[in-house]
């Protein structure tokens, strides 16, 4: 209890002390380096020496005689670094891990995002919520390629505050001159990025010097050590001076008499009185309450969660975004924005990723790789896929459109996430560069004759039979047989067949996956055309990967999209081989053979599953025409005119 | 009017407005996102500071999800009765589980020790909460300060079908855009709590004045010494061993779990700026009061990737 002892403040004095801390500020702050650079080192000083001027501050409060360093702090520092170097050693992935530690002024939230593999991603992570970036240097190595990595990764990510962090000073002799050489050198090459601060400090994490303790051993640097600098680095008041931006999260309705929209507010202010616009729809209003539980408040600013009723009933729900209404956001379904792949399998253009924007969620394709950034160079380069740990700038297309800002306005309303629609991993991070205003000025022409209109006067309910399954499965003979008896009974039809496709539309793609999701994602845009056009469109396709048939389902849409599996073994299609195909994919002559080098997925629940081993292709058609009957596809004429069945 | 905008724009939020921001936001979320959440009430401190802004985040109207408390029945007495009372006093709904079949079997913490107990009673029970209600979401009031596996948590945990965690597989965070896509079956847990530090959840609790079961106050309560722990006799349900007194200390509860795994502390801190002028001066770390931690063969992470919250 001796410890107990040493401290005497009064209860009284620890509550005035701990209110006064209610004031304290938050820094949240990533660290970048590589494993030789220090960085466990530095962090485990932070946090050791920190908890010791916290209690010394605190012992201070009645009694000014203790002291730090008594303690043996190499030993009790390399603890703390140990603690992270045995997880490593057993084989535990600590890819993004968050360590705290507070001073008298303010609280810090580190991201530590070890590890060189999944470098992008992690400090990607970690850099999306920090304030600002501690960039660490060998003093003996000096500017190394990942230094301009992690800068270029932070300044995509909107951090405008870096510390270099100018390390193993020691082992240089404490040298101002290498000092200088480096700090001048990365001056130099920051100035492209736009840092609003940028700190150059030479340090010995291992010794502690100038990390929280002013160095006895170089007089000759004047700035501030790195804590001094973390504590009073002026930080965050960008949000605060942008136009107001509001993302509806939840509609607060506890009875008829009060409608609330509760969120956080993204940037700018709110005062009663202010007219806002619900960004989308362009409806305005004026804030009449700000709703809290201990009253309302005359305003609120960025970063506060708060609850705000307006004077009119307009149409709001979850996902809209209000905002200042003279100053109003982005609303388009086109954007060009830096893409940041986080997936084992790689993004292609045309599939359909969901995209988690503030508080809304669409779905969202890639139209257009613009170029990739080689991280190390920064050199742009084409690409027709994104793979794990890529960054690229690309051209997005979302199913309806969303209001956001640039991310360089504002990292709350400017970025987003992609999320796999199968796995439902998140599989990328996206920050908007800008709108696209193709789609602001490309409307809709509506036209006088529409699907249904159509549709009458061909006295047919329209649909797309979609027939799926591997090569030599027996997808086209069916598809030839079923459109045979359509026509037989006088329906209008059409058949869009791989290989026929390929020779025209589609000429000019190949075989690898990231053609394949084009070359599928066109002929269900061509499906939907012909739906349009009110007829009963056959598609044969091998169309071997389930994102991409639900992205045709979701084109076409679900009533009229009926997915058809020939489920025919692969060994069955080997042995028929019509084409001689599977002789030459399994003779190597062939690249990307689906079944052999190139997966299928087979569908979970088609709307019908075709068995045709040993059975005549006709009563397998039966099969089709009999589920299109029964499930009122092939309604009479007549009834159509009424509109029944549609 | 002007005035206050240039103020206000000069001005950041403090630490303590700002996690409450966070979290108040993530608790948002996850009842926006999902068909069916819950909030495990566990009756400490982290709970209800996480109820507190559960009950913030949705004002005027209440949290639409109840809370759930899974209940080993070798709780303190005290903090059953503080449960009950908080639920009537917020008006709240409030579910209670334990496993029937651990207590058909007469699973305790004496008979059977920490490691078979918590796992049957706690996190076999949790699971079977999850699992016969189908919640598709669970918030709990862990922190990432609190040990090393919690640092690398997510705030949207994602949890397969059989409730268990794979901390090498977890989706990137970015920002505060959480992902809440779940197929059937499989389940998030969240964790508004995650940046707030002990530090932070005292600050809290003194500044919004929030109620706390009286254990955590020092105050002169029956307690034996056994394995170096300072247990206290809360029920007669525990056993005098041979050797064993029941002395009357003053003593109080760093952290609330079942009685016969809690160890008091020596403490004369019966108000709240003299459990923070003792917890601000204390070397140790909070969960070295909790015996389920001392077993080698049950570390945090093993008993997270097997559902434990």
């Amino acid at each position: 209890m001796s410890d107990t002892e040493t401290i005497t403040a009064s209860a009284e004095t620890v509550t005035d002390y701990i209110l006064a801390q209610e004031e304290k500020d938050q820094l949240r702050f990533l660290t970048c380096g590589s494993v030789d650079d220090g960085k466990s080192t530095l962090i485990g000083r932070l946090l050791f020496d920190t908890k010791l001027i916290f209690e010394d501050q605190l012992a201070a409060l009645e009694k000014d005689s203790r002291r730090h360093g008594t303690v043996g702090e190499e030993m009790d520092l390399a603890l703390l670094v140990d603690g992270l170097e045995a997880e490593r050693e057993q084989g535990i992935t600590i890819d993004v891990a968050y360590r705290f530690f507070a001073t008298d002024k303010r609280k810090f939230i580190v991201a530590d995002t070890p590890g060189h593999e999944q470098y992008t991603r992690n400090m990607a992570t970690g850099a999306s919520t920090a304030d600002l970036a501690v960039l660490l240097v060998d003093a003996r190595h000096g500017l190394m390629v990942q230094t301009r990595r992690h800068a270029y990764i932070a300044s995509l990510l909107g951090i405008r505050h870096v510390v270099l962090a100018i390390n193993k000073i020691d082992l240089v002799d404490f040298s101002q001159e290498r000092f200088e050489e480096i700090r001048q050198e990365f001056a130099a090459f920051a100035t492209g990025f736009d840092f609003e601060t940028l700190e150059a400090i030479p340090m010995s994490a291992r010794y502690g010097d100038n990390v929280t303790i002013r160095s006895e051993k170089m007089d000759w640097f004047e700035g501030p050590t790195l804590l001094e600098h973390l504590e009073t680095v002026q930080i965050g008041i960008h949000e605060l001076n942008q136009p107001f931006r509001f993302p509806v999260q939840w509609v607060n309705r506890p009875n008829l008499d009060f409608r609330g929209y509760s969120g956080t507010i993204a940037a700018g202010t709110v005062s009663i009185g202010d007219e806002l616009v619900v960004a989308a729809s362009g409806k305005t209003s004026k804030v009449q309450e700000i709703v809290t539980p201990v009253g309302n408040q005359p305003s609120a600013a960025a970063g506060e969660a708060v609850t705000i009723t307006l004077e009119d009933e307009i149409d709001i729900s979850r996902g809209d975004l209000l905002a200042t209404s003279g100053s109003r956001p982005d609303v388009a379904d086109q954007m060009a924005a830096h893409l940041i792949w986080m997936n084992d399998a790689p993004l292609f253009p045309g599939r359909s990723y969901l995209m988690k924007i503030g508080t809304k969620t669409v779905t969202a394709t890639v139209t257009e790789i613009k170029h990739k950034i080689n991280v190390n160079t920064f050199e742009q380069v084409a690409g027709k896929q994104i793979d794990l740990n890529e960054i690229a700038f690309c051209n997005l297309s979302l199913s309806a459109p969303v209001a956001f800002d640039p991310y360089e306005a504002n990292r709350t309303t400017g970025s987003f996430i992609l999320i796999d629609r199968l796995t439902n991993a998140t599989v990328g991070a996206g920050m908007v560069w800008f709108a696209l205003r193709r789609a602001t000025n490309i409307h809709w022409q509506a036209m006088h004759v529409d699907k249904q209109a159509r549709a009458t006067n061909l006295g047919q309910r329209p649909a797309v039979l979609w027939f799926t399954g591997l090569s030599g499965s027996g997808k086209s003979t069916i598809a030839s047989i079923v459109e045979r008896k359509l026509h037989l009974e006088g329906r209008h039809t059409y058949t869009l067949d791989g290989d026929n496709v390929r020779h025209g539309l589609n000429r000019d793609l190949g075989f690898a996956d990231v053609d394949r999701v084009e070359n599928i994602r066109r002929v269900g845009e061509v499906s939907k055309l012909f739906v349009d056009a009110g007829l009963i469109t056959l598609v044969s396709f091998i169309s071997p990967f389930r994102a991409e048939r639900d992205l045709a389902r979701e084109m076409v849409g679900s009533d009229e999209f009926i997915e058809i599996f020939v489920d025919t073994p692969i060994e069955e299609c080997k042995k028929r081989d019509p084409k001689g195909l599977y002789a030459k994919a399994e003779a190597g002559e062939i690249k990307n053979f689906t079944g052999i080098d190139s997966p299928y997925e087979a569908p979970v629940n088609p709307e019908l599953r075709l068995s045709n081993v040993g059975r005549d292709p006709e009563e397998v058609a039966e099969e089709v025409i009999e589920y299109l009957r029964a499930n009122n596809y092939l309604v009479p004429p007549a009834s159509i005119a009424d509109g029944a069945g549609i | 009017m002007d005035t206050t905008h240039t103020d206000l724009s000069s001005d950041r939020l403090s630490n303590l407005r700002r996690l409450e921001a966070e979290s108040i936001h993530i608790i948002r979320e996850v009842a926006a996102e999902f068909r069916n959440p819950v909030m495990l009430y566990s009756i400490g401190k982290d709970s209800s500071v996480m109820l507190h802004l559960a009950m913030k985040a949705f004002y005027p109207s209440k949290p639409p999800f109840p809370l759930m408390h899974v209940d080993t029945t070798w709780k303190f007495r005290d903090m059953i009765k503080f449960r009950d009372e908080t639920v009537e006093r917020l008006g709240l709904d409030l579910i209670v589980h334990s496993n029937p079949e651990g207590l058909e079997k007469g699973i305790n913490p004496f008979d059977h020790g920490s490691s078979v107990h918590t796992h049957i009673m706690k996190t076999e029970a949790l699971k079977q909460a999850l699992t016969k209600y189908g919640f598709d979401a669970a918030f709990g009031g862990a922190r990432r300060d609190e040990e090393k596996s919690r640092a690398k948590e997510r705030v949207f945990s994602f949890r397969n079908t059989n409730h268990g965690w794979d901390p090498k597989n977890q989706r990137p965070e970015l920002w505060n855009l959480y992902n809440g896509r779940v197929s059937k079956g499989e389940s998030i847990r969240a964790f508004p709590l995650s940046n707030w530090t002990e530090l932070d959840i005292w600050q809290y609790i003194l500044t919004e004045n929030i109620p706390m079961v009286p254990l955590y106050f020092a105050a002169p309560r029956p307690v034996v010494e056994r394995d170096g722990m300072l247990i206290m006799v809360d029920d007669d349900r525990m056993t005098i061993l041979p050797g064993e007194t029941v002395e009357e200390k003053l003593v109080r509860f760093r952290t609330l779990g079942c009685y016969p795994l809690t160890g008091a502390i020596e403490s004369d801190a019966d108000t709240l700026p003299k459990i923070v002028r003792e917890m601000l001066i204390a070397r140790t770390s909070e969960r070295s009061g909790r015996l389920i931690d001392h077993d080698d063969s049950a570390s945090m992470e093993k008993k997270k990737r097997e559902g434990y919250f």
